[in-house]
C-alpha cells in the first residue's frame, strides 16, 4: 500500500469511526462474556453452595442448572449480537471506506 | 476393578477437539465381539465419504482449492464443520460419563469449552481472516522476517499437530477395539489410511464435508438419545433429577458443584488454556480461510457456537438420564456395585457400568435404541475420530508445504504445482508417522499429550498471533523470544505437573489414606496461567530492546497491516466490487 493511501485512509473520519466503535463494541462483549464465565468459576471456587439452592421450595432442581443453560445461551446470543452489528453497520462503513480508497 | 480417577477424566476433558485417551481407554481394553451392525453402518459412512472425496478431487486443482476449498464454503457449512472439529468423541463420551459419575460438575466443563468461541470471534476472527491466506503462520509472520517467524510458527504448528495426532490415534485404536471388536493395529491403520485418502485426494473440500456429515450424524444421534431418554420421564427434567438423586450414591450432592473444581488458581488456569488454546490451534484457525469473506467467517462462529452449546446441553441430559436408565438395565449395569463395601461413593456407580464411564453414552444408546442404534452411535464415534485426524493432518501438511517449503525454502519463487505435490507427500508422510506412533504408543499413558498440545497452542501460538495483530511495536526478535518462552515454559511446567511427573514418570506421595498416589512437582495442572504471561512479557521486553534497522521497518509496516486488518483492503479473496 502506498504511503499516501495509508495517510488518506487513516485520516478518513469513517475509518476512525469504524475502528473506534468496533473496538469498543468488541471489548464490551468480551468483558461481558469473561465476566459471566469467571463469575461462574469464582462462585464455584468460593461459594459453591449458592448454586446448590433449589429453584423452589421442595424442588430437586437447583439454581445452578438453569444458570448453566443460561450461560450457554448467553455465549450464543452474544455472538449473534456481534454478527448482526458487524455484518450490518460495520460492513457498511467498511464498504464505504473501501470505495473511497479506490 | 478399574479405579475411577476424576482427575484423569479432567485431563481427558482438557481435550475438546480430539478423542481423549481417557482413563478407560488408556488402560488395557477388553476386546468385544465383532459388532456387525456397527461395522456395516461405518462401511456405509466410508463409502459415502469416499464418493465425496472423488467429487472433491475433481475440483481440487489450485493450492487455494487444496488448503481452503477455494474459499467457497458458506458460513453455515463452515459453522457445522467447526462444530465437527469441536464435538469430539472425547467430549461426547467423556462429558456424558463425567455427568453420570459426578452430576453438575460435568456442566462446568462443558461451559469452559464453549466460552472461548465468543471471545475468538470478538477479538480475532475477522483480523485473522483479513490478514491470512492459508495458514496461521501467514497471520503471525505478516510483517516480520519470513524465514524466522514462519519457521517458528510452522514448527510449533507441527508440534501441536503431532501431540494431537498421537493421542487421537491411540484413543482411536482403543475405542474402536471396544466398539467394533477390531484389533488395535487394524483400527489404527484403518484410521490412518482413510484419513490419508481424504486429505491427499480431496484436500480441504473433502475434509470439510467429512466434518459436516459427522457433525450432522452426531447431532442427530445425540438429539434422538436425549429425547428418547427424556420421554422416559414424561419430558420432565424435575422428574429425571428426582429419580437420579434417589439412585446416585451421592444423592442430592450431584445437583450442585462437587469436588472437581476446588482450587481457584487451577480453575482459572484451565479456563485460560481452554479459551486461548482454541485461538492458537492451527487446524481451527485454518477454517477461517475456507469462507469467502469476513462476513461469512463471523456467521460461521455464530453457527458453531450454537451447535456446540446445543450439543453440550444434550450430553448433560444424556449423562443424567443414564444414572436412572442404566440402573434399570441389568444387562449393562451391575446393581450390586451400588452397595459395594469399601468403595468411594461416586466410584460405585461408575464401577457398575460395563466398560467404565466412557461407555455410558454407548450403553444408553443400546438401552433406548437397541442394537441398531448402538451400531449407529458406534459408527458415528469412528467417523468423529476420522474427521478430527483429517483436519489435523491437513493443517500439519500445510505447515510443511505452504510455510516451510513455499515461503522459507523456495522463498516464494516455487511454483504452485510443486507446492501442492509437496503437501500431498507431506500428508502421506504424516499419515505414516501417525500410524507408526499410534502403534508404538499403544500401551503408553498419552492423556497428557493433548493437554500439552493445548498448552503450547495457548502459550506459543496465541501470544505471537495476538501481538502481531494488536501491538505495532513488536519485532521479529520479540516474536521469536516470546514464542520460545511460551513454548519452553508450557513444556517444562507440563512435565513437572501431575499428568507427566506423577502419572507418566511414576513419582508418588502418600495420599490421605496412606496409599501412594501420583503427584506433580508443582501443584499447577495446566501451565497457562504462568506460560501465557511469560510469552507476552518476553515479546514486550525483547521488542522494546530491539532497535535494529529491521525492527524500524517492521514497526513502520504496522500502519498498512492495521488498515488491511480493519477493512480487508488488500485481503486474500476479498470480494471484487
Amino acid at each position: 500500500m502506498q504511503r499516501e493511501s495509508i495517510d488518506a485512509i487513516e485520516a478518513n473520519p469513517r475509518y476512525q469511526q469504524l475502528v473506534r466503535s468496533r473496538k469498543r463494541f468488541a471489548w464490551v462483549l468480551t468483558l461481558l462474556m469473561l465476566g459471566i464465565y469467571y463469575g461462574f468459576i469464582l462462585t464455584i471456587a468460593f461459594a459453591p453452595e449458592l448454586l446448590a439452592i433449589p429453584v423452589a421450595e421442595g424442588a430437586i432442581m437447583t439454581i445452578g442448572m438453569p444458570l448453566g443453560v443460561v450461560i450457554i445461551l448467553s455465549a450464543f446470543l452474544l455472538t449473534g449480537i456481534y454478527v448482526v452489528r458487524a455484518n450490518g453497520h460495520f460492513d457498511r462503513l467498511t464498504k464505504e471506506i473501501q470505495e473511497e480508497a479506490r | 476393578m478399574r479405579r475411577f480417577a476424576p482427575w484423569g477424566v479432567l485431563a481427558a476433558l482438557l481435550i475438546p477437539f480430539g478423542l481423549a485417551a481417557a482413563p478407560a481407554m488408556s488402560g488395557a481394553v477388553e476386546k468385544q465381539a465383532v459388532n456387525v451392525t456397527a461395522i456395516s453402518m461405518f462401511v456405509a459412512f466410508v463409502v459415502g465419504t469416499l464418493g465425496i472425496t472423488y467429487w472433491a478431487a475433481r475440483r481440487t486443482r489450485s493450492a487455494k482449492d487444496f488448503y481452503t476449498a477455494g474459499g467457497g464454503i458458506t458460513g453455515f457449512q463452515n459453522g457445522l464443520a467447526i462444530a465437527g472439529d469441536y464435538m469430539s468423541a472425547a467430549s461426547f463420551l467423556g462429558i456424558s460419563g463425567l455427568v453420570f459419575a459426578s452430576g453438575y460438575d460435568g456442566l462446568i466443563y462443558s461451559i469452559g469449552f464453549l466460552v472461548g468461541w465468543p471471545v475468538i470471534m470478538f477479538l480475532l476472527a475477522e483480523q485473522i481472516r483479513n490478514l491470512g491466506k492459508f495458514t496461521f503462520a501467514d497471520v503471525a509472520s505478516y510483517r516480520f522476517g519470513q524465514t524466522q517467524i514462519r519457521t517458528m510458527a510452522a514448527l510449533s504448528s507441527l508440534v501441536v499437530v503431532a501431540f494431537y495426532l498421537i493421542a487421537q490415534m491411540v484413543g482411536a485404536g482403543k475405542l474402536i477395539q471396544l466398539l467394533f471388536g477390531l484389533e488395535y493395529w487394524m483400527a489404527v491403520v484403518a484410521v490412518g489410511v482413510l484419513m490419508m485418502v481424504y486429505v491427499i485426494f480431496g484436500g480441504m473440500t473433502a475434509t470439510t464435508w467429512v466434518q459436516i456429515i459427522k457433525a450432522v450424524l452426531l447431532l442427530s444421534g445425540a438429539t434422538f438419545m436425549a429425547f428418547a431418554a427424556l420421554s422416559a420421564f414424561g419430558f420432565s427434567p424435575e422428574e429425571m433429577f428426582r429419580q437420579a438423586t434417589e439412585i446416585h450414591p451421592n444423592g442430592l450432592d450431584i445437583m450442585g458443584p462437587g469436588s472437581l473444581v476446588q482450587d481457584p488458581i487451577n480453575a482459572i488456569s484451565l479456563g485460560l488454556a481452554l479459551m486461548f488454546g482454541t485461538a492458537g490451534l492451527p487446524h481451527i484457525l485454518m477454517r477461517f480461510f475456507t469462507v469467502p469473506d469476513a462476513k461469512e467467517a463471523r456467521k460461521s462462529v455464530f453457527y458453531a457456537t450454537g451447535f456446540i452449546g446445543y450439543f453440550y446441553i444434550l450430553t448433560f441430559i444424556i449423562g443424567f438420564a443414564s444414572i436412572v436408565l442404566l440402573a434399570q438395565h441389568p444387562e449393562f449395569f451391575k446393581p450390586e456395585a451400588l452397595s459395594a463395601e469399601g468403595a468411594v461413593l461416586s466410584e460405585r456407580l461408575v464401577s457398575g457400568v460395563e466398560g467404565g464411564s466412557n461407555m455410558v453414552a454407548i450403553r444408553l444408546a443400546e438401552a433406548v435404541g437397541g442394537n441398531l442404534f448402538l451400531g449407529f452411535i458406534s459408527a458415528v464415534a469412528f467417523a468423529t475420530i476420522l474427521a478430527v485426524v483429517a483436519g489435523l493432518t491437513l493443517a500439519g501438511a500445510s505447515a510443511i508445504s505452504h510455510d516451510l517449503y513455499a515461503s522459507v525454502i523456495a522463498r516464494g519463487r516455487g511454483n504452485e504445482a510443486t507446492e501442492i505435490r509437496i503437501s500431498r507427500f507431506a500428508t502421506f508422510g504424516l499419515g505414516l508417522v501417525a500410524i507408526a506412533l499410534g502403534i508404538a504408543f499403544e500401551s503408553q499413558n498419552v492423556a497428557f499429550m493433548v493437554g500439552l498440545a493445548f498448552a503450547i497452542a495457548a502459550s506459543a501460538n496465541f501470544p505471537v498471533l495476538a501481538a502481531s495483530i494488536f501491538w505495532g511495536r513488536m519485532t521479529t526478535r520479540g516474536a521469536l523470544a516470546g514464542g520460545l518462552a511460551g513454548l519452553l515454559s508450557a513444556v517444562v511446567l507440563t512435565v513437572l505437573s501431575k499428568a507427566v511427573w506423577g502419572d507418566v514418570l511414576g513419582h508418588t506421595a502418600p495420599g490421605p489414606d496412606g496409599t501412594p498416589v501420583p503427584v506433580g512437582l508443582i501443584g499447577l495442572d495446566n501451565p497457562a496461567i504462568v506460560s501465557i504471561p511469560m510469552a507476552f512479557f518476553f515479546i514486550w521486553l525483547v521488542s522494546l530492546l530491539d532497535n535494529s534497522e529491521q525492527a524500524q521497518r517492521e514497526r513502520s509496516a504496522y500502519r498498512a497491516q492495521r488498515i488491511r486488518c480493519e477493512t480487508g483492503i488488500g485481503a486474500e479473496g476479498a470480494a471484487s466490487h
